[in-house]
């Protein structure tokens, strides 16, 4: 048996390719004409980030392969504390209480407990005898993750709290029932039909509906309770969301779904940053402006396009071509990924793996499908590619333990299912 | 169990929302083309670089008008004025804070093509106080466009004056060269000569961010399209002449054309009073107009091509040429005239001079029983089959002359003058019920006849020329351009033969020699003139004359009319005479009987008393 660790050159290729990327669309993004080189501002900053995560990446191969699997809950556990001390010792950027100043550099530890809950989840979900029938797993499955969910809303970014839905998919995978996802999905469609038609139409829309499946059933009253039953939870969940909707969020929060979902237009409020960046993206054309020759980016015309809206960048200097290979690259990196975990013979190695993935897959479908106006505006940044040092850290540092461990999958001799 | 075949269903989603979204990069980059002319709309920004406009000069190469800058202040739209100390704005640019939300409200409503006028017309001084603080306001800029201005207090009415663009204009346009704001020429020269004078405008595409600041040149300047200066303009105009005359008809209303018969070209166009060219440019008209259309004597208005006025006894060598031509007088014919001329019951009456008058004494001496004997015989002429008959020969000839029509000059405002149809005496008398005694004032130049001071010179030159003319024009070369307008170069022939003008022109010269001008010739010179005093129902009778010098080669050809002056001897021919010895002999030493004539007519104010502004106080009373 070969004992010698061998990184995965395609993820590795895509990956490089994905950050390499990165760093000349923040460099356009802040660019003024050659004002200053790629080496100074943010794309410079965005390099050296990039360097000491692949420094601290490559450092992880010098390790024992089980290394990450002892840790798990030290690591979880130092990013938990740092999620606490941040609501004390934090200071508040656009109305978020998310960062620790450390000198001039600002560390944003909710970037980093999706990496800690990762080791967590892997821990948890490894241990012998974990299963999803059994209430005491699945409430320690809850505290896992609902921890950092509620510290970070608490910090006041719900964008990042909601990116631990992703972890659904991981259990999904390792057996949760899918009744759940039909659940969520049954979830967001009576969500979004209220908003659209309101929980009137839709309470009345239920009720003809259960008289039709009456009117076919009436003989079977085993079918009948439990449909009525489902109809009387839905018109339910209908009027809360409504109730919710219309008392519990907050006006910036109802706006920026009411323009998801083409309910209202404000291209000057709410619907700025997305008209923007449509506009951007869409004058792009097929091959684009050229790098450094987007109008739109050059006249700051969209908020926060160096982060959460850098995919404008890449829509407007590389037109359709760069854009769709964009998603190409990271489609393809996130099935390789899939692959990497499904290949693990050990079950910790597979969930660890298969929550990177299934994080980079919540965070392109987030970020882009905003940047199109197919999603509301949920501020989470394209990994790899969006300027932060805490976002390029932990995702190049998560992705560099994803392929050591990947690499050193040889040395497991067991493989659980 | 082994759940591995789930993960095959997620492979399935990745797929399907990296589809999605391809799918929908491909709708909104490469299907739909409305994001791109969004784009452009928001972030690329054209400007316009205007080109010089013509220069204009005199026959002389005397410069006349030019360009000077001015600057408007625009916003850049959509307009984000954001960290703007607007106090401090204010202050710079001298208006109250109500005013600055003021126009920017209407900037917001006026706004075209990615930006709007803040302030039209910032004077020199705001410009350089504003300019080097500029980066401070965003989304401000200037926008630099070139207005006129003048070398002379002069020629105001030939020049005429520049004007932004009506939304009329805006929208009839052929070629939509023009956009809102633009200046074009109005009236005057400045309009007949737009398309020369105007030149190219030349592009600019740069792109601006969201405060509108200028972010670089778009595609390396690929689209930018340098301006082209317009055409230099040489008028016909002799600068010194025109002033010359303007000053001899300060205080007075009337005016002056002065042609060069060989060319039709005009030397001198003067409508008096008028208004300094200055005070009409684009920064100073508001300030002035109301007060010039306000004003009782019309400065605006071009006495030169306007204003008909009865011909008065100017008329009589048409009248003579007419008579000789239509054979209702020869050359030797000699009329009696008693100091009156008798019409039934009625008496026309004359001025004292010889009985027995032969033609070219008549014109010499002005007799008015001569013409009315002339027209008389052609009116009854057994050539024609009535007087309706005879009356339409007569205004054919006069047709021929360019009167009763518009000659087609190149300066703004052209009426056709006073020629009536012989309907018009239907109506007035009944048809067939009238006949040579009912019109025979049109004989001397008064009743329906109404000549512009123009056509007057105009005719001036026919007879200087024998028989034709070219259309009056103020246009001499247009620089880059071979030849001026066609309609300038085409001979017209009028219907008399040119021998027939021998005897005209002699009693023409007697005029000067020995006849109404006599008092006022000049010496060396032989000047053929006729004088005329309009009946004027209105007041004092209008002075007029008209001549042409010097009589063996014509180079000039004069009409003066001063109005409500008294006789034409007096106040017109004296104008006449000296402009045409300053144009001929511009070294001649001064005598003193001329520095006399020229300080008594410099001098006099025959500006009517009823023409005198009343105060703005009573005005106001009013």
């Amino acid at each position: 048996m070969q004992t010698k660790s061998r990184i995965d050159i395609i993820a590795t290729f895509l990956f490089l390719c994905i950050a390499t990327l990165g760093i000349s669309c923040v460099y356009s993004a802040t660019s003024e004409f050659g004002v200053f080189s790629l080496f100074e501002g943010r794309s410079g900053k965005q390099m050296m980030f990039l360097g000491i995560a692949i420094f601290i990446g490559l450092v992880f191969f010098l390790l024992n392969s089980n290394f990450f699997e002892l840790f798990s809950w030290p690591i979880y556990g130092a990013i938990m504390l740092l999620l606490v001390a941040v609501l004390f010792v934090g200071s508040d950027i656009n109305g978020a209480r998310s960062w620790i100043k450390i000198g001039s550099f600002s560390l944003q530890p909710s970037e980093f407990a999706k990496y800690g809950t990762a080791f967590a989840v892997s821990a948890l979900l490894s241990t012998i005898g974990f299963s999803f029938s059994k209430k005491a797993d699945i409430v320690k499955l809850l505290l896992v993750i609902l921890l950092p969910m509620g510290l970070i809303i608490l910090q006041g970014d719900t964008g990042s709290a909601l990116v631990f839905a992703s972890f659904i998919l991981v259990f999904y995978r390792e057996g949760l029932s899918p009744l759940l996802l039909v659940l969520g999905i049954s979830i967001i469609a009576i969500f979004v039909i209220t908003l659209i038609y309101g929980s009137l139409i839709f309470s009345v829309a239920m009720i003809v509906l259960l008289g039709v499946v009456f009117a076919f059933t009436y003989t079977n009253k085993k079918i009948l309770l439990p449909s009525i039953i489902i109809a009387v939870l839905t018109i339910l969940l209908s009027l809360s969301v409504q109730f919710l909707f219309d008392n519990v969020l907050q006006e910036h929060q109802k706006k920026r779904i009411q323009v998801t979902l083409n309910l209202i237009e404000d291209n000057q409020g709410a619907g700025y940053n997305v008209n923007q960046s449509k506009i951007a993206i869409g004058s792009g054309g097929w091959s684009g402006k050229g790098f450094l020759n987007g109008s739109h980016t050059k006249g700051n015309f969209i908020p926060e396009q160096t982060t959460d809206f850098i995919f404008c960048t890449i829509g407007e200097e590389g037109g359709w071509l760069l854009s769709s290979g964009t998603i190409l690259l990271f489609v393809l990196l996130i099935l390789r990924l899939y692959h990497m975990a499904n290949r693990a013979k050990k079950k910790y190695k597979r969930v660890f793996i298969f929550s990177l993935a299934s994080i980079l897959f919540f965070h392109l479908t987030i970020n882009v499908g905003m940047t199109i106006g197919i999603m509301p505006v949920i501020g989470i940044p394209l990994p790899f590619i969006s300027y932060g040092g805490s976002s390029i850290l932990s995702f190049t540092v998560f992705m560099f333990t994803a392929l050591k461990m990947d690499a050193s999958r040889d040395e497991d001799l067991t493989s659980e299912y | 169990m082994n759940f591995r075949f789930r993960s095959y269903y997620i492979y399935v989603a990745v797929v399907f929302i990296g589809l999605i979204y391809i799918l929908r990069l491909l709708e909104i980059q490469v299907l739909d083309d409305k994001y791109s002319l969004i784009a452009e709309k928001i972030s690329l920004r054209k400007q316009t670089i205007y080109p010089q406009r013509g220069l204009i000069l005199d026959r002389n190469k005397k410069l006349m008008v030019y360009n000077e800058p001015v600057y408007d202040l625009m916003l850049s739209v959509p307009i984000k004025l954001q960290d703007i100390d607007t106090s401090e704005f204010c202050r710079l640019i001298e208006i109250e804070r109500t005013e600055f939300d003021k126009r920017l409200e209407k900037a917001k409503k006026t706004a075209y093509h990615g930006k709007a006028i803040f302030t039209k017309n910032v004077s020199n001084i705001i410009f350089a106080r504003l300019q080097e603080r500029l980066y401070e306001y965003k989304g401000f800029f200037f926008e630099i466009r070139q207005d006129r201005n003048y070398k002379y207090n002069s020629s105001s009415h030939v020049l005429g004056y520049l004007g932004e663009i009506t939304r009329n204009d805006l929208e009839s346009q052929q070629e939509s060269y023009y956009e809102q704001g633009d200046f074009m020429g109005k009236n005057g020269i400045e309009k007949f000569y737009e398309e020369y004078l105007r030149g190219e405008k030349g592009e600019s595409y740069f792109y601006v961010d969201k405060f509108g600041v200028n972010k670089g040149i778009y595609k390396e300047g690929k689209l930018d399209v340098d301006p082209k200066d317009g055409n230099n303009l040489f008028l016909s105009l002799d600068i010194d002449l025109q002033q010359y005359g303007e000053g001899l008809l300060d205080n007075k209303m009337g005016s002056v054309v002065a042609l060069d018969p060989k060319t039709g070209e005009i030397l001198a166009l003067i409508s008096s009073p008028f208004f300094d060219p200055a005070n009409f440019n684009i920064q100073n008209r508001s300030k002035h107009y109301a007060d010039a259309l306000m004003d009782p004597t019309k400065p605006m208005f071009n006495r030169a091509v306007s204003a008909p006025y009865p011909p008065g006894s100017t008329f009589k060598p048409i009248m003579a040429l007419i008579g000789l031509q239509d054979g209702a007088i020869y050359p030797e014919t000699h009329f009696g005239c008693p100091g009156y001329y008798r019409l039934g019951r009625r008496i026309i009456k004359c001025h004292g001079h010889t009985f027995n008058t032969s033609l070219e004494r008549s014109i010499a001496s002005s007799c008015n029983t001569y013409y009315c004997n002339t027209f008389k015989a052609m009116m009854q002429s057994d050539k024609y089959a009535n007087t309706e008959a005879a009356y339409n020969s007569w205004r054919n000839y006069l047709e021929s002359f360019g009167l009763g029509q518009e000659l087609g000059v190149d300066v703004s405002g052209e009426f056709k003058g006073w020629l009536k149809d012989a309907s018009f005496y239907d109506r007035m008398h009944g048809k067939g019920s009238w006949n040579y005694s009912r019109i025979i004032s049109l004989s001397f130049g008064q009743g329906e006849l109404g000549m512009t001071p123009i056509q007057m010179a105009n005719v001036a030159a026919i007879i200087a020329n024998r028989g034709h003319y070219y259309t009056p024009h103020v246009v001499h070369r247009i620089e880059g351009v071979n030849e001026i307008p066609e309609k300038y170069r085409v001979k017209h022939r009028t219907m008399i033969s040119p021998t027939t003008f021998d005897p005209v022109i002699r009693g023409m010269l007697l005029v000067n020699e020995s006849g109404t001008a006599a008092g006022v010739s000049i010496k060396g010179i032989n000047i053929a003139g006729k004088t005329g005093t309009v009946q004027n129902p209105h007041g004092k009778n209008h002075a007029a004359y008209m001549a042409f010098a010097p009589a063996e080669n014509p180079r000039i050809a004069i009409a003066v009319i001063v109005e409500e002056a008294g006789y034409g001897a007096t106040w017109a021919a004296p104008i006449a005479n000296l402009m045409i010895e300053h144009y001929l002999k511009p070294d001649s030493v001064e005598g003193s009987s001329r520095s006399y004539l020229e300080t008594r007519l410099r001098e006099a104010n025959l500006i009517p008393e009823k023409f005198i502004r009343k105060s703005v106080t009573s005005l106001n009373a009013d």
